[in-house]
């Protein structure tokens, strides 16, 4: 119901592309470096682990740059980034919306015949569909941390990773990877969105409902990720 | 003119307001007075059409409100200035951008047209040199007088302001309580006020409608108000000793 509302009665376009504008900033471009932080180390971390894992000789050394690859892609750059951006991201919508219905900003909208859905939430979810940008940016700086971490810590050849990042790629991979991004940006536009816009109280409701927001947004998350990777790759 | 007849409203098993009506008119400055509880608040969102309601009908300039199609309510809306109990500027905006809001919106105005229009009406506040601050950065009093600017930058037909002066000091308050009456002469606005700031009922109401667990009690002016023998209206008025001594002298001095 409050997506088929946010579609009704739209926004002028001059107003509305300031607002999407405004969102991709907050919601995408800003969350960049902390994208970029975590993926670069978990990339080193998982090359790390793998490679110290491997202890028969018989296994090539190459497969640590395969294995990262496969971790990155498949899981870390969109799951548990979504999971983290549902910490930043999901508490940013749900405090902001969720200030404003306190402070009856909401209210001042929807006296001026304004769709407050619309207005509030139809950027968040324009802008969302830029954060496949984030993660693409995360899945290469996965990698490259994995790079780093083989050429710092002397766990295989350059030579041997980058073999190894190389080897059997599948589109379809890739192509899975970001349909389960597409469809965590739209988890994390709504869910955050509904516990803020749909909040009652004061201050304290605000907190409460942005936890209660991150909790339903990482659950979702995590069920969706494994209905999608039962059906798409199982 | 807004009109109101027999409007009832219930939230659940509790009925808030039980059949009030009343005329509002235009160029008047109205108050609708009561206790905390009284449900002045649900009454005011119920003429916004913030709340649905199960009886009775509100009408403005004769046009029923609930019988509007979605663009005659959404043009009506745009004839609606509210100044709410807590100002509700927009604080990701500047002030100036705050009271240029409903223009963006509701107007073709170029910017300079709406730059002009937002200076005019920030003067019209006594507001000369706040535009490029941030709501967070302005003081309550300045803040209500931006809420105001915002209310009338589109030249409103009906101006609904809840609780304007809370929060603020006496001095503060009846500048704002002044400024309201100004617009409204002026403008001849139909204005409507929610208030149980006594100060604010003898100074500017015209017309003032208390009401009590939801029943219209009694309705008059500040000048009736000091005559009436309705023992709610006297209990609640009058509660404190300096209004009970201002009464006692009034009638002194009538008799």
């Amino acid at each position: 119901m409050m997506i088929a509302e946010m579609f009704r009665k739209p926004t002028k376009w001059s107003v509305m592309k300031q607002l999407i504008l405004k969102d991709i900033d907050d919601l995408v471009i800003d969350s960049l470096g902390i994208v970029a932080f975590i993926s670069f180390f978990v990339g080193g971390v998982i090359t790390i682990q793998t490679a110290l894992n491997i202890e028969n000789p018989l296994i090539p050394r190459y497969l640590v740059g395969f294995a990262t690859r496969q971790s990155v892609i498949l899981e870390f750059a969109p799951t548990f980034t979504s999971i983290i951006m549902a910490g930043k991201v999901g508490s940013y919508i749900t405090s902001s919306i969720g200030t404003m219905r306190v402070t009856e900003q909401i209210d001042a909208l929807e006296v001026m015949g304004i769709n407050s859905l619309n207005y509030l939430v139809f950027p968040k979810f324009i802008a969302m569909l830029f954060y496949p940008f984030a993660i693409a940016i995360g899945m290469f700086l996965g990698v490259l941390g994995g790079l780093a971490a083989c050429v710092y810590g002397g766990y295989t050849s350059i030579d041997d990773y980058i073999m190894g990042v190389q080897l059997d790629f599948e589109t379809f991979h890739m192509i899975y990877a970001f349909i389960k991004t597409f469809v965590f940006a739209f988890v994390l536009a709504t869910i955050p969105s509904f516990y803020g816009y749909y909040m009652k109280g004061g201050a304290l409701e605000v907190g409460k409902a942005s936890t209660t927001s991150f909790v339903w947004t990482s659950v979702v998350i995590i069920l969706l990720n494994y209905i999608l990777t039962n059906m798409m790759l199982g | 003119m807004l009109e109101v007849k027999n409007l009832h409203k219930s939230f659940g098993d509790a009925t808030v307001l039980k059949g009030i009506s009343t005329v509002f008119n235009p160029g008047e400055t109205s108050l609708v007075i009561g206790q905390s509880g009284s449900g002045k608040t649900v009454f005011i969102k119920c003429l916004l059409g913030l709340y649905s309601y199960e009886e009775g009908c509100i009408s403005y300039d004769g046009k029923i409100f609930s019988e509007l199609s979605e663009k005659e309510k959404r043009n009506l809306r745009g004839d609606i200035g509210m100044v709410f109990q807590s100002s509700a500027l927009f604080d990701s905006m500047t002030i100036a951008d705050n009271v240029m809001f409903p223009l963006q919106m509701f107007t073709k105005m170029s910017k300079s047209e709406m730059e002009d229009r937002a200076d005019f009406v920030l003067k019209r506040v006594n507001l000369d040199d706040a535009h490029k601050k941030m709501p967070s950065e302005a003081s309550g009093g300045m803040q209500k007088r931006v809420a105001i600017a915002r209310a009338i930058v589109n030249n409103p037909k009906y101006l609904f302001c809840d609780e304007p002066n809370s929060g603020l000091d006496p001095k503060t308050a009846i500048v704002i309580d002044n400024l309201i009456q100004e617009i409204t002469d002026e403008y001849q606005i139909t204005t409507v006020i929610n208030s149980h700031d006594m100060n604010s009922v003898m100074e500017i109401g015209e017309k003032i409608v208390f009401l009590k667990n939801g029943i219209k009690e009694w309705e008059g002016s500040s000048e009736t108000i000091f005559k009436t023998d309705n023992e709610a209206v006297t209990d609640f008025v009058y509660s404190s000793e300096l209004f009970k001594k201002v009464r006692k002298m009034y009638i002194e001095e009538n008799q």
